[in-house]
């Protein structure tokens, strides 16, 4: 069953093509990779997808709604209620513990729970880090933070873009295991990268180049 | 949560916050000081004209249609009718008692000098004590009236001396002509009366008096044989500058309307006071010294213009300030901001916190603005009116108010940038 369907997605910027006639799927609880260099569409779709922008044409369904055509109020309801983001540059409040970081997240979404926000951090290896700032963490624990506080309200969706860009090959170790874990518990993953390495730990890859989708690849080691 | 990003902020942009804080705090002290100046500088700056002579004269109704008519001056022949010295401690009863600030009868003889020359005498009264009707008592006379005198030998008569009755005070180009000295002792007949009296001030009055000679009223009413008769007074009163109801009531009372009447009645209109002075003195006529009592109420509405801009212009800094400062503030947490409306926070959320750091930081700026502006007031008390200026209490809720308001429309241009700001082009590039 797809959560997730663009249809002949088109974003254009003055005379620049971002997107051109983009059509995917990603189906509950699967596990994508959106590849392409730089310039090929890959942070657009993200936006798109992540409700952070409009395609110019085309439909984008997400658990059967039109993103596309909802108000920007509508776009801030359905992020927060169904989509977990995390970023390359690990944004956090930089005047906020790790712990206050995860509950800001509950807070727009419903009630801060530092219980619950603990146990979060606990699950990406963080607990004894809550009460630090973020300029006390190290990248790694930043970006591991951020996945804490992109899981804390159960989204449906989890929205990555290179993820693993800022990070050294043992802390790329921790996110990407921690994205094996929440897929095994049946949370959708899409992680947009241009890293082969962390593409290869997803069951598909898409491919962009120019705005254009180039190919799809199911990656027939998943799992090993 | 709300509260801990709150503190978050306020803690992390202390410096810029404390910006904000000593902006508003600058304004709010200028618009403390300079509104508690101007509320209270109506009773500052009328008694400060009022050491420049009386703004109401009241005659005798008779002598008063004869001047009118025959432009004759006090000591004619022809000026005959008298007000009562006993009734002039009323004055101090009227319903603008409090608004009387000194009084002094006049009643004019023609004094022959020793050398057979003539020069005008004038009884009044000095420091004369009087004690009301209403239980007080107060020193009413030339001393307050005339304060701009320069006594330049001698002293000013002491009606509270036992010999205040055989003494004079001269004017200073009358003491010149006729040689005299503090100390001096002169002769002086008026009609068939004659009196030694000792001279026991000269005065420079920079005017025709300083061809007078002024002696205590009971002397010249003794003199003359006008016991308890008075030619005129002189009143200094606190008024209300004129409007179009004062000029309306002015010309005649009996025209107004109830209301009209009760508004006008009970506000310090010159008008007004010299009305409520006619009721109570017998056959008087009280006029306002007309040049004066414009002029006090031109200087009064000017001053208070002109305070009223600087503090207008001050708010209107203070916002520019506020404006600079606040979007400084938002664009260096624009990433932060677009985190917040990424994960989910609303337009209204953020611009709530927004507000909410801004509002604390104004709070403090307002507080002690308005305590430093208490200080700047007295300043300027002390500095132009030589003394303190009230607190007014309508003050602090009038500052808060500009203060809220000026932080709100400086923060406006702040809030737009961050209802504008997209999560996707300050989190990561656009495509």
């Amino acid at each position: 069953m797809s959560l997730l369907e663009l249809r002949n997605v088109s974003k254009i910027y003055g005379e620049l093509k971002a997107l051109d006639n983009v059509s995917i799927h990603v189906d509950q609880g699967e596990w994508v990779a959106i590849m392409g260099p730089s310039g090929s569409g890959k942070s657009t779709m993200m936006n798109i997808i992540g409700c952070m922008d409009k395609p110019t044409s085309g439909q984008v369904l997400l658990d059967g709604v039109d993103i596309a055509r909802e108000s920007s109020k509508r776009l801030t309801d359905i992020r927060r209620d169904k989509i977990g983001l995390i970023f390359q540059q690990f944004h956090m409040v930089s005047y906020l513990t790790a712990v206050e970081n995860v509950m800001v997240s509950q807070y727009y979404h419903s009630m801060p729970d530092e219980k619950e926000a603990l146990e979060a951090l606990e699950r990406v290896g963080l607990r004894e880090r809550a009460r630090h700032l973020p300029s006390q963490l190290s990248g790694g624990e930043q970006q591991r933070v951020c996945v804490a506080r992109a899981l804390i309200n159960h989204p449906e969706l989890i929205l990555a873009d290179e993820p693993t860009g800022n990070l050294d090959e043992a802390n790329e170790n921790i996110v990407l295991d921690l994205f094996a874990q929440l897929h095994r518990e049946g949370t959708t993953l899409i992680v947009v990268t241009h890293d082969p390495e962390v593409a290869d730990a997803a069951q598909r890859t898409i491919v962009l180049e120019h705005g254009k989708l180039l190919k799809e690849v199911v990656n027939e080691h998943f799992g090993e | 949560m709300l509260l801990r990003m709150i503190r978050g902020v306020l803690f992390h942009q202390k410096s810029k916050m404390l910006l904000i804080a000593l902006t508003i705090a600058l304004g709010a002290s200028l618009a403390t000081g300079m509104l508690n100046v101007v509320l209270g500088v109506e009773e500052k700056v009328n008694k400060e004209l009022k050491n420049y002579g009386a703004n109401i004269v009241v005659k005798p109704k008779d002598s008063s249609l004869l001047s009118d008519i025959y432009d004759v001056g006090e000591g004619s022949q022809l000026n005959t009718a008298y007000l009562r010295e006993d009734e002039l401690g009323r004055l101090k009863t009227i319903f603008w008692a409090f608004n009387i600030v000194d009084f002094t009868p006049f009643l004019d003889a023609q004094a022959v000098l020793s050398d057979g020359s003539a020069a005008r005498l004038t009884g009044t009264w000095f420091n004369h004590h009087l004690d009301l009707p209403t239980g007080e008592s107060l020193d009413a006379g030339v001393v307050g009236m005339r304060s701009w005198w320069d006594i330049t030998e001698g002293r000013w008569l002491d009606e509270k001396d036992g010999d205040a009755q055989a003494e004079i005070m001269a004017g200073s180009a009358l003491a010149q002509r006729m040689g005299w000295h503090a100390g001096d002792t002169v002769r002086l007949s008026v009609s068939d009366e004659e009196a030694e009296v000792t001279v026991v001030g000269i005065y420079d009055a920079g005017g025709e008096e300083d061809d007078q000679l002024f002696a205590a009223l009971d002397l010249v009413q003794a003199l003359t044989g006008r016991e308890n008769r008075v030619a005129s007074i002189e009143v200094s009163a606190l008024t209300t500058p004129d409007n179009e109801l004062a000029r309306r009531a002015a010309r005649n009372p009996a025209a107004l309307s109830s209301r009209d009447y009760e508004t006008w009645y009970c506000t310090a209109y010159v008008s007004a006071i010299c009305y409520q002075i006619q009721e109570v003195i017998t056959g008087s006529v009280a006029s306002a010294v007309r040049k004066v009592a414009e002029s006090e109420g031109t200087i009064l509405d000017k001053t208070k213009l002109l305070m009223i801009l600087i503090t207008a212009l001050s708010l209107i800094g203070s916002a520019l300030g506020i404006s600079n400062l606040v979007t400084a503030s938002v664009m260096e947490r624009a990433k932060e901001i677009g985190l917040l409306k990424a994960i989910g926070a609303k337009d209204r959320s953020i611009t709530g916190v927004v507000m909410t750091e801004i509002l604390i930081t104004a709070l403090a700026g307002f507080a002690a603005g308005y305590f430093l502006g208490f200080g700047f007031a007295q300043l300027i008390g002390q500095s132009v009116f030589g003394s303190s200026i009230d607190m007014d209490p309508r003050v602090a809720p009038i500052v808060a108010g500009l203060i809220a308001l000026v932080t709100i429309a400086g923060s406006l241009p702040a809030i737009r940038m961050v209802l504008r700001l997209r999560p996707a082009e300050v989190l990561h590039g656009g495509h």
